[in-house]
């Protein structure tokens, strides 16, 4: 696909984003919108997903012959709910439905809903790689020749079990991963590097015996050519590791350079000044 | 006169092992993960047959249990393996977000649980964990009681659809259960028929519990034995059948009296049929080091035990 049209789409999903953030007045959407231009490649460009005979993507739990997605930092719920439904997992009108009472759409991802597109809960930070892991050893038993993808926050990089799952994952050649570190610096109390610094992520994965490339995770086509570059390297006995600098509120102004848009939802005047920054481009839900 | 007979003693994990081999022959979907201690699961038969389906994560149990909800993906059976404390306590957060909430076919198998595993102490003699994993929506917990009962439960789980936390042992203890049994979830099993009082025992206080039979036979009471394999979902019909009969209870495990088997009971019998009862099992302590013998009688958990709470439920009819 074409960066322009993927642009047009993520323009539509960071719409999505702050609508839907701003019709219960919570969530994250300071890192959905980081993360909108790497969700929107993967599933519109770079993932192959499993489709009817129509081209309409179907849903079912085991996922195999397919690329699979997991993401560890389930607070970016908003981003990859846009995603999965402007992608045809669900429909769109869900949106609405964010958080409140009988939704589908809980506050993080899970698959107890049963939402199509949600293989597993993430929220609790640290878990997704393991799970991606796992995931990915699996198709390997099957001689599923398909890739697994994880995207994790790099404030999650705290948590001491994303570095057993670190350890693990070249020590057993999983090979048929390709894992991200939303680099955007910022976390709960403040810069990733005040709080608790990750000092160098590439030398440490690196050490830990994993491929490493870097990518500006707001730049489309830079994210089509590293992640073309990252499935070359597939199956040649290391895991990937794509670190990605990306901006906090990518796409709006006002929401960019600063931690504030972390977990707090904009109000009414917020939302008009935000939304006039994106163009509509697929229909609002 | 004995009620029960055995013949040899064997270690509930051992019965585990067994039960894995026979898995590996038999069940392709199944696989393996240890955190380190295979020779402690008895894995060995396992990991000889199928190789390709044993994963060794190293001491790193939250790994562990991630990479078994992964794993459920493509069809597979994961069982995780480790000591009970390290299974349970450490990981229960995975357990909670990446297992149980997900919903995902995941067998935690934990060898090493109570007061047993002797001289290593408190730090490795959890207590707690049947509470924990109880607790949790749509988790299975079964504690069975000796070498063929483990075997034909770790062969059971794999057959049923969702998440298990299977607790055993690492003390030989008599075998006295049918070698080939077949195991059903959540089916309490009558072991002693009786009148007076109603003896529910799970892991390796079922054995006590007969031996405490006897003795309230030779006083004359007729105790009724029933080892309740499963303590979630717990067989309610069972129970309440015999404390109809009997008109009071005693619950035997190897487990905090907050979280066991015995508030299970004591849940369910106070909003359907308010029962006298006891509890033997430990009152809110950790354990120590000691010989496996010792630390059950030093923390009350023996047939002895068992026999003084029975006269003392009786008394409150």
């Amino acid at each position: 696909m074409q960066t322009q049209e993927i642009q047009k789409i993520s323009s539509q999903v960071r719409r999505d984003i702050l609508r839907m953030v701003h019709g219960c007045q919570s969530g994250h959407p300071g890192g959905s919108l980081g993360c909108t231009d790497l969700l929107v490649d993967l599933y519109f460009s770079t993932m192959n997903l499993k489709t009817d005979a129509a081209g309409k993507v179907v849903f079912d739990m085991d996922g195999t012959n397919e690329d699979l997605f997991f993401l560890s930092n389930g607070h970016i719920s908003p981003l990859i709910y846009s995603v999965l439904a402007r992608r045809g997992y669900f429909p769109t009108a869900e949106l609405a439905t964010f958080r409140k009472i009988d939704t589908r759409l809980q506050g993080h991802p899970t698959p107890h809903e049963h939402l199509e597109g949600i293989r597993i809960a993430s929220g609790s930070l640290g878990q997704g790689l393991s799970v991606a892991i796992g995931a990915a050893q699996a198709k390997k038993l099957n001689g599923d020749k398909s890739t697994v993808f994880c995207l994790m926050g790099d404030g999650e990089q705290n948590e001491g079990q994303v570095w057993e799952a670190a350890m693990y994952a070249p020590h057993h050649k999983v090979d048929n991963l390709i894992a991200f570190i939303d680099e955007n610096g910022q976390q709960i109390d403040g810069p990733t590097e005040k709080v608790m610094s990750n000092r160098d992520l590439e030398a440490k994965y690196k050490a830990f015996g994993w491929n490493v490339m870097r990518m500006d995770g707001n730049n489309a086509e830079d994210i089509q050519n590293t992640l073309n570059k990252a499935k070359a390297e597939l199956g040649k006995g290391s895991p990937i590791m794509i670190i990605m600098k990306t901006e906090m509120g990518a796409g709006v102004d006002f929401m960019m350079y600063s931690h504030k848009w972390h977990g707090v939802a904009p109000n009414d005047q917020q939302l008009q000044d935000a939304l006039a920054q994106l163009e509509e481009t697929l229909g609002d839900y | 006169m004995a009620l029960f007979t055995y013949e040899t003693k064997k270690d509930t994990r051992s019965g585990f092992g067994a039960g894995m081999e026979y898995l590996s022959q038999h069940n392709p979907k199944v696989v393996a993960l240890c955190a380190d201690l295979i020779g402690s699961l008895k894995l060995e038969g396992f990991i000889k047959n199928s190789p390709e389906r044993f994963f060794q994560t190293g001491i790193a149990e939250a790994n562990m249990i991630g990479i078994s909800a992964g794993l459920t993906l493509g069809g597979f059976i994961p069982f995780a393996t480790t000591f009970a404390n390290f299974g349970t306590g450490r990981v229960y957060d995975q357990i909670r977000q990446s297992v149980a909430y997900s919903g995902k076919n995941v067998k935690i198998c934990c060898s090493h649980a109570g007061l047993t595993l002797g001289e290593d102490g408190a730090t490795h003699q959890i207590l707690e964990d049947i509470g924990l994993m109880k607790m949790l929506p749509g988790m299975v917990v079964i504690n069975p009681c000796d070498y063929n009962q483990t075997k034909a439960a770790t062969i059971a789980i794999a057959d049923y659809e969702g998440p298990v936390y299977l607790r055993f042992g690492r003390p030989v203890v008599p075998v006295f259960t049918p070698e080939d049994q077949k195991f059903e979830i959540g089916k309490a099993l009558h072991l002693v028929e009786g009148t007076d009082v109603t003896i529910l025992a799970t892991g390796h206080l079922v054995w006590e519990a007969i031996q405490a039979a006897e003795a309230l036979l030779e006083k004359g009471i007729k105790a009724e034995v029933i080892n309740i394999h499963t303590i979630k979902p717990l067989d309610v019909q069972a129970i309440l059948a015999s404390v109809k009969k009997t008109g009071c209870v005693v619950t035997a495990e190897e487990h905090q009296y907050n979280g066991g088997l015995g508030d299970s009971v004591a849940q369910y019998l106070a909003m359907n049929h308010p029962t006298p009862m006891e509890f033997v099992g430990v009152n809110d302590s950790f354990g120590e080091s000691g010989k496996p013998a010792e630390l059950m009688e030093k923390y009350g958990l023996n047939a002895e035990a068992i026999v003084a709470k029975a006269i003392k439920v009786m008394a409150r009819k």
